[in-house]
């Protein structure tokens, strides 16, 4: 049994009234491809499908979509990983809207992540050379700034579902961290106070949906508890 | 930024621990409860109203009861705003929140103390 029962999800504004799903069968020829080579041969049958993806080795991020109703990177997600029952159902990353077919805006994904401040903000003088960081200090960063920003994580997310306007979601909370916990940071308070209102950080309920699709294997929510603990300390 | 009429000077990390430390409260009466209960199987009357007389008794239910309207009111802010969009409706059933949760106090105190 070789071919694969692929169902995609169809939606061009100019032409379609509703989105729509579309049926082919693929012939992987019993080879384990990934998602997105399936998705190449698929737009070979229907040259309609637009899709994004780029250096098609799960660095760039380009190709997160909703695979059997799981996100992640369809171009280092192997079909053995996802299908079941010889079936596979390709819908955009949820919660965001779709442009065009698996294509999604993600504006209010980049807006909540400029909100943050995603630079080193530091008001000291800098030295001659460079600023200096300890290997200790270093490695508080592990685990935050490998983020590629690829959306699986913050379009699994409930809460940033409801609430994307004000919600940061784990995205731009684990890169909220990566600056807090530098050490040649100094703007740590300036950072805690935009992210204390009941929204921006405490819409985190933890259930870890992040945790669970990112395609890096980072941990958002670790990251969340820990800024709710820095301001839980400023302000207690 | 939504503007909680609801919620004058509403802060999150406050939200938080208020959450947090109800719980805790919640959770220690419901343990006291349950063990009273376990160790009075024939309980009466009499023994029931004893334990309410206790003024310790009364504060803590009070505190409990306290807990209740505050998690209550925390938790179904959060839950309104995620789920209910247009204003209107949610200024108005958060309002029925707040309204039943103070009738419940009100009443609750009259209660304790009518021991």
């Amino acid at each position: 049994m070789s071919t694969l029962q692929v169902s995609v999800y169809r939606y061009n504004p100019e032409s379609d009234d509703a989105p729509w799903m579309q049926d082919f069968e693929v012939d992987t020829q019993g080879r384990d491809l990934m998602v997105l080579n399936v998705l190449q041969i698929i737009k070979e049958q229907d040259s309609s499908l637009v899709y994004r993806a780029s250096c098609r080795e799960g660095v760039c991020g380009s190709d997160g979509m909703n695979m059997n109703g799981k996100n992640g990177l369809s171009c280092v997600t192997p079909l053995s990983e996802v299908v079941k029952d010889n079936r596979l159902v390709l819908r955009p990353l949820p919660g965001l809207p779709v442009i065009r077919d698996l294509i999604i805006d993600m504006s209010l994904f980049y807006k909540q992540y400029e909100r943050i401040q995603p630079y080193l903000q530091n008001d000291e003088r800098p030295p001659s050379i460079e600023r200096l960081q300890s290997p200790e200090d270093r490695d508080k960063l592990d685990g935050l700034y490998e983020c590629i920003l690829c959306a699986c994580c913050s379009t699994s997310c409930p809460s940033f579902w409801w609430n994307p306007d004000k919600f940061v979601g784990p995205a731009g909370l684990l890169q909220a961290y990566r600056f807090l916990a530098d050490s040649r940071d100094t703007h740590t308070q300036d950072r805690l106070s935009e992210l204390d209102d009941p929204f921006s950080v405490f819409r985190c309920r933890g259930i870890m949906n992040c945790v669970n699709v990112c395609p890096k294997g980072l941990n958002p929510t670790r990251a969340i508890g820990k800024i709710r603990e820095m301001l839980v300390r400023n302000t207690a | 930024m939504v503007i909680n009429i609801m919620n004058p000077g509403r802060n999150g990390v406050a939200d938080w621990i208020i959450q947090r430390a109800s719980a805790v409260i919640l959770g220690l009466y419901t343990i006291f409860m349950v063990a009273y209960l376990l160790f009075h199987p024939d309980l009466d009357y009499t023994a029931w109203s004893g334990l309410f007389s206790h003024i310790w008794m009364k504060v803590f239910t009070l505190l409990a009861l306290v807990s209740v309207a505050a998690h209550a009111w925390v938790g179904l802010w959060i839950v309104a705003t995620d789920y209910i969009k247009p204003a209107a409706i949610r200024f108005g059933a958060l309002l029925f929140v707040i309204l039943a949760l103070f009738v419940f106090v009100v009443w609750g105190v009259q209660v304790i103390w009518g021991v």
